[in-house]
């Protein structure tokens, strides 16, 4: 079968335009966010596996081992391209839909009790969203840059303790969690919503597994840097 | 009752709006709120003032014309109800009214609490029906639908077009009204082959319009004066996705852009006719 | 020459719009194109007309004075709309809607266009159903139906409470793919203004955009007029705000008949007013009497509340005074027996203008949840404005002005007396005779926009020989001119009385002397009233100034000044006609036991009224009505 050079160009052209035009319409971006969202919702979960490591009163040897293991497996290497793009993906599109969703309405109401008609989190899913953005870049100025970049000597573990004993990191971290909390409250359930699963069967399920987890999950972060910061 | 009247003023769609504020006396609980800015249009008219234009028409919660923000909640403080639908018992804990048109970009202020929601229309224009010609139709009861899917699709069917959703939303969005649309014939065996054109189309209409994106806050749900659910937007996201799949890469065979003779007519009879 | 021929075809009743459909002359499809309509007024006539006439090639322009299509008036339709299908296989049949329909406008209206709307009923549904309207479906699937007033089969299809909105919303549907397709150009924020006629054809019309004030011509080969009702001369009505008769009285000016204006239907089942601010009454579908029972307490002035009073205390009476067909009875019928008891003593409510309607049974034979499925938006919507729940205790209703069956005059083709000006659904009087049945409103309005105007249109253009109109001739020119003056003349009044005062004043001497009841000295006595109303709209009128942007109360005082002069011509209508029939009751003309005394000798006819000039008696024209195929008979529904 021959495959000459227009029709492949044609193929190229159909999926530019099938991808753009799908994916530029406000529901297309929505199913990105909702996408990308519950791919860091696992990796939150994969993450939390790991930090837990911490806990174990071995000084640090398997969570060391697991460290190495992530850094030199083939597969987890490409899965952090994943993880990066989908990063860049949720916080770029996240930033693009929060500004054209101030654009929309420029001139405010001069009183409006959103407060009555829908909930906290979900109107401040752009504020608790860059705040832990900006957790995110430091936490990988504190551990990714150093040992994936910089190769530096020292051990994972030891960064950990470093870093967990700076009261300043901890209580940032600690503020970080919350919002990160506040973030998935809204964040779970809505990534349910924006791909279109919605029914009086398992809606109510969904949102309390959601409200469950965005509770839980930052909980048991949190505790780790205090736990190093108080004990270790 | 006694009332302070806070009021968006606005002459023009242009010009810089402010609020300005009037007394209004002797209210009586079961006067509606729109009886009470026509009371106090009359003693605005008599002090020789211009009158506060307020959109309105039915009165009884059906045509959609109606719509003002009454401190701070779309269509008043109550769920479930238009702006019409609100009477003064409703709100006489209030001192003061702050009253407010709809904002929004794709709502465009007329004059004082008039908005031009004709994003709407154009939106439903893209797509918003079924293609069917008048005559030659089969008998009505020739494809049974299921109660509980003509019940969905009515309940979809009966948004008014208000623009609450888009008034309430804190992103101007206007995902509710457009779900409710496709959701109502996307129900119907009638609007199955059309869907996914109409999906795409209405969406990229939606769009155009500068209304803001969706983020499932659900105050659209429920400010809603005809109770559309967010299952509607779930529909909508359900049927966009589908669509992504399943429809042509062409333009919809039954919408063309009118044929060249046609758009020479049209040309021609809107030269004629328009100086 | 006799301009009231009603071009009737010949041949039986049955046949007689088939062989017209056959004798028309077709305007040839490449040919459509090249004719331009007007479509004034986008409810349920005017959008199923312009957006069928798109279908058909001819380019359309239509206008309403709403911000969009979808909030014409026919959106706030409840009940249902007839037709003829027999789903339910309880003999109902196209005669038996046809006769129905007579019976039920007291013999005044025309054999042939009844005959020919219930035809058209059944493929209206089929219509409806294709374009994506979700009426009320039983469980296996198929269409659902209620019984109304007037009629012992059930024959009305309905969507909830919101039977008028969904049939709008498909209409619309239909226009907006025209619209897409840009077959039809919408003008909203559009009023029309003038009709202009030109070597006696109807050839174009005159607007103002209500948002910058600017004065417009639009010419076409032909105009639509679909502009609805003129309840609102009553200023308390079921009617929208804006509803009004400036369309058709404008053109009625121009030389279109205008016909038995006196013939309005108070509808029965409306909330009671509530004090003196009152805008607008609210309209209980007339389906609530399918399973409510109306009834007052049998002692006069009995100050207890509804659940205290027992059954033996309660006067059923309209189940009372007809026992077949009961609460069931037509709405003039109804009507005017509440409006009777309460002027005995016997109403209720803080005014005493008031009755109840009970569904205390009906809870008990279906459950609290069939009723909430029938009813259910209903009763919120009473719940909402009186603050009772009609679940615990009975609705209060009174009668308030809805429909009115008179309008511009028509032929069988739906054409005025003007050549190329057709008129559609409320706006004429063809299909109700002096009293309208429930659901056949919507019926009727469909039925001309969807399977008449197409045709009847068609052949006029194939026909009439109209030359390409020009908005630059004279004509036009000069319409543009006076409506420019009369707007600067109003702008420029300088009085104390607010349109809206006008128009309330108004509405109390069309309730009192031109309602429910009439009779010759009352009728006289409104004459008066409104010459003196009128000196004071001329005199004394007080708007606000503004030119270039919304203007509520110049568009208000526009709409007032023809209200006024059309309640005129329906006190001299009603003055005229000296006999009781449908929504006309004459309180000289009754029976012994107070029912409508027709007089068929005299007056089976229609009245259709000439305007010959400024401050000129109008001109009464005949239309003699011919009952071939139904025998008169006393309207009894006892």
């Amino acid at each position: 079968m021959s495959y000459d050079i227009t029709e492949y160009k044609n193929t190229i052209k159909d999926t530019k335009k099938w991808l753009a035009d799908g994916l530029s319409r406000s529901t297309g971006k929505k199913f990105l966010m909702a996408m990308t969202g519950l791919f860091l919702i696992t990796f939150l979960m994969v993450h939390l596996f790991g930090n837990l490591l911490l806990l174990v009163n071995d000084n640090g040897i398997s969570f060391n081992e697991y460290s190495k293991n992530m850094s030199h497996s083939k597969i987890i290497r490409v899965m952090e391209i994943f993880l990066f793009t989908g990063f860049i993906f949720h916080i770029g599109f996240g930033a693009t839909v929060s500004i054209q969703n101030r654009l929309a309405r420029k001139i405010p109401y001069a009183v409006i009790k959103s407060s009555e008609t829908s909930s906290f989190f979900s109107r401040y899913m752009f504020h608790t969203g860059s705040l832990v953005f900006i957790f995110l870049l430091l936490h990988l100025n504190s551990f990714f840059i150093p040992h994936r970049v910089l190769e530096s000597g020292l051990s994972m573990y030891e960064s950990a303790l470093i870093v967990f004993h700076n009261p300043l990191f901890v209580l940032f971290y600690i503020f970080a969690m919350i919002l990160l909390s506040f973030h998935l409250m809204h964040g779970f359930q809505s990534a349910f919503q924006s791909l279109g699963i919605h029914h009086n069967k398992y809606t109510p399920s969904i949102k309390l597994l959601g409200r469950f987890f965005a509770l839980v999950v930052p909980l048991v972060f949190a505790v780790i840097p205090v736990y190093i910061y108080f004990w270790k | 009752m006694k009332m302070n009247i806070k009021i968006w003023r606005q002459a023009f769609q242009t010009t810089r709006g402010n609020f300005q504020t009037y007394i209004l006396e002797n209210m009586d609980d079961n006067m509606s709120f729109l009886e009470m800015l026509d009371v106090l249009n009359e003693k605005i008219l008599h002090e020789g003032g211009d009158p506060v234009s307020f959109s309105h028409d039915c009165r009884e919660g059906i045509c959609g014309s109606c719509g003002v923000v009454i401190n701070g909640r779309v269509h008043g403080p109550l769920q479930g109800v238009t702006t019409c639908q609100i009477y003064m018992r409703h709100l006489k804990h209030y001192k003061t009214l702050v009253i407010e048109p709809w904002r929004a970009r794709a709502f465009p202020i007329i004059k004082d609490l008039v908005t031009d929601r004709q994003a709407f229309d154009r939106i439903l224009q893209a797509g918003g029906y079924i293609s069917i010609n008048t005559g030659g139709i089969p008998d009505a009861n020739a494809t049974p639908i299921g109660r509980h899917i003509a019940d969905q699709a009515f309940a979809a069917a009966s948004c008014i077009g208000c623009g609450a959703c888009v008034a309430a939303c804190p992103n101007a969005s206007a995902n509710l009204f457009v779900s409710a649309k496709i959701s109502h014939l996307a129900f119907l065996p009638q609007g199955q082959p059309e869907k996914n054109h109409r999906v795409e189309s209405m969406l990229k209409a939606m769009d155009k319009e500068g209304f803001g994106n969706c983020s499932n806050t659900a105050a659209c749900e429920f400010e809603c004066p005809k109770g559309i659910t967010l299952k509607n937007i779930a529909k909508l996201n359900r049927e966009y996705f589908e669509a992504l799949f399943r429809s042509s890469l062409e333009e919809h065979p039954t919408h063309p852009h009118h044929g060249k003779g046609d758009e020479v007519a049209h040309a021609a009879f809107h030269d004629t006719h328009e100086k | 020459m006799n301009k009231l021929n009603p071009n009737t075809p010949d041949g039986n009743l049955a046949n007689k719009w088939k062989d017209q459909l056959f004798n028309f002359k077709l305007v040839n499809p490449a040919n459509k194109r090249k004719f331009d309509i007007i479509v004034i007024g986008c409810g349920l006539a005017g959008s199923s007309a312009a957006a069928s006439l798109a279908e058909l090639g001819y380019n359309i322009k239509i206008f309403t004075y709403h911000d969009s299509p979808r909030r014409a008036h026919s959106i706030a339709a409840q009940g249902g709309i007839n037709a003829a299908k027999n789903y339910q296989n309880d003999g109902d049949n196209v005669h038996r809607l046809f006769y129905d329909t007579i019976k039920g406008g007291d013999f005044r209206s025309r054999e042939a266009n009844v005959h020919r709307l219930a035809e058209i009923s059944e493929k209206i549904i089929d219509q409806c159903v294709a374009q994506g309207v979700p009426f009320a479906r039983d469980y296996g699937g198929h269409l659902d139906n209620r019984s109304f007033g007037g009629a012992q089969v059930s024959r009305t299809f309905y969507a909830k409470g919101q039977t008028g909105q969904q049939l709008l919303l498909g209409a619309y549907g239909a226009l907006n793919r025209q619209i897409h397709k840009k077959k039809v150009t919408v003008y909203n924020y559009h009023e029309m203004l003038d009709l202009v006629v030109i070597d006696g054809k109807a050839v174009g019309v005159v607007t103002r955009d209500l948002r910058t004030g600017e004065i417009s011509s639009h010419a076409a080969h032909a105009i639509v007029l679909a502009s609805g009702g003129y309840s609102n001369i009553f200023y308390l009505s079921t009617n929208a705000k804006a509803s009004n008769a400036t369309a058709i009285w404008r053109a009625h000016k121009k030389g279109a008949f205008f016909a038995n204006p006196c013939f309005t239907q108070i509808h029965p089942t409306c909330i009671p007013a509530s004090g003196h601010y009152q805008s607008k009454l609210t309209l209980m579908s007339e389906s609530l009497r399918n399973d409510g029972r109306v009834w007052v307490p049998k002692k006069k002035n009995d100050g207890r509340y509804p659940e205290q009073i027992p059954q033996n205390e309660r006067d059923y009476f309209l189940e009372r005074k007809y026992p077949s067909f009961g609460n069931l009875v037509p709405r003039d019928v109804a009507a005017r027996n509440i409006k009777e008891v309460c002027d005995e003593g016997f109403g209720v409510g803080s005014t005493g203008l008031a009755v109840y309607l009970d569904f205390e049974d009906a809870i008990k034979r279906l459950g609290e949840e069939e009723i909430e499925s029938k009813y259910g938006n209903l009763f919120e919507m009473y719940e909402l404005i009186t603050g009772d729940d009609p679940f615990v205790t009975p609705m209060k209703i009174y009668p308030a002005a809805h429909y009115t069956m008179g309008g511009l005059w028509v032929d069988y083709n739906l054409m005025s007396t003007i050549p190329g000006l057709f008129v559609l659904g409320e706006a004429n009087f063809s299909d109700h005779g002096a009293n309208r049945l429930g659901a056949s409103a919507l019926m009727q309005g469909l039925a001309d926009g969807y399977f008449v105007i197409p045709y009847t249109l068609g052949n006029y253009l194939a026909t009439a020989n109209v030359g390409k109109p020009d908005v630059q001739s004279p004509e036009f020119k000069e319409a543009e001119k006076s409506i420019s003056t009369e707007t600067g003349k109003m702008l420029a009044s300088n009085g104390t009385t607010t349109p809206d005062e006008i128009h309330r004043k108004l509405g109390e001497i069309m309730r009192d002397y031109v309602g429910m009841a009439r009779n010759a000295a009352g009728l006289k006595i409104a004459n008066a009233e409104i010459q003196k109303l009128k000196q004071e709209f001329k005199n004394n009128l007080k708007i606000s100034m503004q030119s270039e942007n919304l203007n509520d109360s110049l568009e208000k005082a526009g709409r007032v000044k023809d209200f006024l002069e059309l309640a005129e011509l329906m006190a001299e209508d009603a003055l005229q006609r000296n006999e009781s029939c449908g929504g006309h009751f004459r309180t000289e003309y009754q029976t012994p036991e107070g029912e409508a005394l027709r007089n068929d000798r005299k007056f089976a006819h229609v009245s259709a009224w000439e305007y010959i000039g400024k401050n000129k008696q109008h001109k009464l024209h005949i239309e003699k009505l011919k009952f071939e195929y139904i025998k008169l008979s006393s309207r009894s529904y006892k």
